[in-house]
């Protein structure tokens, strides 16, 4: 047994601390097409003072430490591609304080998004959150350090624009409030008026320091939910469609997915957009004008409001979705990988040829998933393809799908989002070498012993 | 080559010129109505042409027999004008294209055809349908594939229904009861108009399910409630069959309310219009049918096709009124659960 073993297991007990190669197996890999790399230790600590602790042992030793919530990213981002210590945050999903007037949460940095969800559904039914369409087991802390989307993006931007406060253990050991917290007992605000130190840890992985505690706000939930789903056959019109839709700011969500199958689906573009109200009232009125802003498609015979199945409309309806899980199981080998870089909307139309392409090029069953950010600046256009986990060639040609559609989104302007290791080279080596520099010296000063996710958005 | 078989002279001679007179969509006189159809006859264009909602309501008006929403549909797709957006009639094209997962039950001589309507999976069962089931049949193999004319587009009809057809005689089938009238609208109407032949006698379901409840007469206990009929653009092709709404309800001890929207005047479920023309239509279609319900005191509205029900049931709640299948409703009457009560 090692030093460092009884070390860790001094600081959460044994319990919580592993180096048996059975669970090492899991700390190794994620669901994605990364490849493995076990890690020494797998450590679950319970408070912000263990981490402390554990992060100040990783310093001496000059051990790498991962920090990980449910490890869901796809794109191998807990994956410890230099070994060393994962902190598995799983224990620490206390929701240490809800304040309903000022509308935001504090919660631990293992906090799950479903366990806030149902928390709040129960005890504060006229609030939620941003639900990202990633399984329940996601974490708060981890989605919002990779700038995850959810239900309220199109509305309130990315899932990290709505944090409000953070406690973070930087890689020297310092726990640290980040925004309004820093000199106020309320989390309403991650940076302004102050200088907005939140960037140093949101988007960086992990590499910077750990996130202990995430003030996020909440938002007004309204008592009825509906779907529409508008359909096109040419996707050169699908950025007119969605800048008319936002135009109405009547929306929630927002989203696009065109797919071969089932054959509904085949050969159209599905924007399918969420309408929130309180009476039915309300959900008419806003229907009314969305349909209306839409109408000159409809006169032109370009597009059109398909009917919904109700069969359909629940599962278009939960939160967070699940056909994603139905996509991966497309090849029956439940493999599913996605490139979903963030561009304009206007690039809508090259990036769905682009997927058809790829899909035709690598004979692959794909599916074109888009979710629209902040009122219309952007998009997540999500590459998808289902894979055979048991069928190496059907692997090998969706990674070869990922790079190619990898290298192109670059070239058309768009900046890759949770990107694997490869990308971020990529990314770093075309970034502004001022910006890359600024980079390096963030990280430098923080993590000079470069113990923090090594591998990761490594600027040399 | 399938073609329609339309009289010119059926038309010119028609006294009263009702397929578009009688249309609650189009304002026409008859003097404007004969010349109308006329210029479509003869591949001139037409305001019906471009405004016609496709509610198959003059098939009905037409009591000769003309078929003047064939003729209608024929011309818009020669001259290429689309009533629905590209994207919802290749949308409705896939959902019915044959990709071998159709469904047979135990197939006798005379089955039941759920045509491409899942719901009919769920809806048919209990005694009205114990002297036939499990003979049934389900799948895009043996969908009429009517729907199409709402989406001015009888080619691919022309292309599927012979097929259809195959697909039937190869099961040897001498009876197929439709459980959705545009089935039998398509095997009674459509397919003699293009001159396709029908290899089995086609049954509708109304009839059928009139005959059963008479078999089943002791068990009937009258439901004593009041409802409304949400009347299909289907129906429209199968007009001779529509009594049989009314004869189901006084088997079973419903009172039709006496409304503005019945019969020949029924109103669409508006679904339909939503996708061709927006907002506007489909919701003041269903705002005045749904308020003529209440106001005539409907406790229920029952429905003779699913797709009318998926589309105004929600509605129809929110206006205090139950909505349900008339297959449904006939089996509350012999005590049995409702299926797809929402």
């Amino acid at each position: 047994m090692s030093d460092i073993y009884n070390a860790l297991a001094g600081i959460v007990g044994e319990n919580y601390v592993s180096y048996q190669p059975e669970e090492l197996f899991f700390y190794a890999r994620d669901p994605g097409l990364m490849p493995a790399n076990s890690p020494d230790y797998v450590v679950l600590p319970k408070t912000s003072l263990e981490i402390q602790e554990i992060v100040r042992l990783a310093n001496r030793e000059k051990i790498s430490i991962v920090p990980m919530g449910a490890g869901l990213a796809l794109t191998g981002l807990v994956i410890p591609l230099k070994g060393g210590i994962v902190v598995d945050m799983k224990r620490m999903n206390k929701i240490i304080k809800v304040d309903e007037r000022a509308r935001y949460v504090i919660v631990e940095g293992g906090t799950s998004q479903g366990f806030l969800k149902s928390y709040l559904e129960k005890n504060y039914p006229r609030l939620r959150h941003s639900i990202p369409d990633a399984p329940p087991a996601a974490t708060i802390a981890s989605n919002v350090i990779i700038h995850g989307q959810g239900r309220l993006t199109q509305q309130y931007g990315f899932n990290s624009d709505m944090v409000s406060g953070l406690e973070v253990v930087l890689p020297s050991g310092e726990i640290c409030n980040i925004g309004s917290p820093s000199i106020s007992p309320d989390w309403f605000s991650k940076g302004a008026p102050l200088p907005d130190l939140s960037g140093l840890f949101l988007g960086w992985f992990g590499t910077t320091g750990i996130v202990t505690k995430v003030g996020l706000k909440l938002y007004p939930k309204k008592k009825i939910r509906d779907v529409e789903i508008f359909v096109t056959d040419n996707e050169d019109l699908v950025p007119d469609m969605i800048y008319e839709i936002t135009h109405t700011e009547m929306v929630e969500d927002v989203l696009i997915f065109s797919q071969p199958l089932p054959m509904m689906f085949k050969d159209n573009h599905h924007v399918s957009f969420y309408l929130t109200g309180d009476t039915d009232e309300e959900i008419e009125f806003k229907r009314k004008i969305i349909w209306n802003a839409l109408d000159g498609f409809i006169r032109n015979k370009d597009g059109g409001f398909m009917s919904i199945p109700p069969a359909m409309k629940p599962s278009l309806l939960e939160m967070p979705q699940t056909s994603a899980s139905r996509l991966a199981d497309v090849k029956k080998g439940g493999g599913f990988e996605y490139s979903g870089p963030i561009i304009t909307v206007e690039k809508y139309p090259e990036c769905s040829r682009k997927l058809v392409e790829m899909s035709s090029k690598y004979n692959l069953a794909y599916s074109g998933m888009v979710r629209i950010i902040d009122g219309g600046h952007c998009m997540m256009f999500g590459f998808a393809f289902t894979f055979n986990r048991a069928d190496p060639d059907m692997m090998d040609r969706t990674r070869n799908a990922l790079e190619e559609i990898s290298e192109y989104v670059l070239k058309i302007g768009g900046v890759y989002w949770k990107p694997t290791v490869a990308e971020q080279k990529v990314a770093i080596e075309r970034m502004d070498p001022n910006t890359r520099y600024l980079m390096k010296m963030i990280k430098d000063s923080l993590d000079p012993n470069g113990i923090m996710n090594p591998g990761n958005w490594e600027v040399n | 080559m399938l073609s329609l078989k339309f009289d010119e002279d059926t038309c010119k001679t028609c006294p009263t010129s009702d397929c578009l007179v009688k249309c609650q969509y189009m304002d026409f006189n008859k003097t404007e109505a004969k010349v109308e159809m006329l210029k479509i006859f003869s591949g001139e264009d037409s305001p019906v042409l471009h405004d016609c909602v496709t509610c198959y309501g003059c098939e009905e008006y037409c009591k000769r027999g003309n078929h003047p929403f064939y003729l209608i549909t024929e011309r818009r797709q020669e001259k290429g004008i689309l009533t629905a957006p590209r994207a919802i009639t290749r949308q409705w094209i896939n959902i019915g294209e044959p990709l071998g997962k159709y469904r047979l039950g135990d197939i006798k001589k005379k089955i039941l055809s759920f045509g491409f309507m899942p719901e009919f999976l769920k809806l048919v069962k209990g005694r009205l349908f114990e002297d036939v089931m499990p003979s049934y049949i389900f799948g895009q193999e043996f969908f009429c594939n009517v729907v199409y004319i709402h989406f001015s587009n009888t080619a691919i009809i022309k292309e599927r229904l012979p097929v259809i057809m195959d697909n039937f005689r190869k099961l040897g089938v001498e009876e197929v009861v439709c459980m959705h009238d545009e089935c039998y609208g398509s095997f009674t109407s459509l397919a003699p108009a293009y001159g396709i032949e029908v290899p089995f006698k086609p049954i509708h379901y109304f009839e059928y399910l009139y005959n059963r409840l008479k078999e089943l007469s002791d068990d009937i206990r009258p439901l004593n409630v009041k409802a409304a009929y949400q009347r299909p653009c289907s129906s429209r092709l199968s007009s001779d069959k529509h009594h049989f709404v009314r004869d189901i309800m006084e088997l079973i001890g419903v009172e039709l309310v006496d409304r503005r929207y019945k019969d020949e005047n029924a109103l669409c479920c508006g679904d339909i219009f939503g996708m061709m023309s927006g907002y506007e239509l489909k919701n003041d279609v269903q705002k005045r049918n749904i308020d003529d319900m209440v106001d005539n005191g409907a406790e229920y509205c029952f429905f003779n096709c699913p797709a009318c029900q998926n589309a105004i049931s929600e509605k129809v709640i929110k206006r205090g009124i139950k909505p349900l299948h008339i297959i449904d409703l006939c089996r509350m009457a012999i005590g049995e659960e409702p299926e797809m009560e929402v």
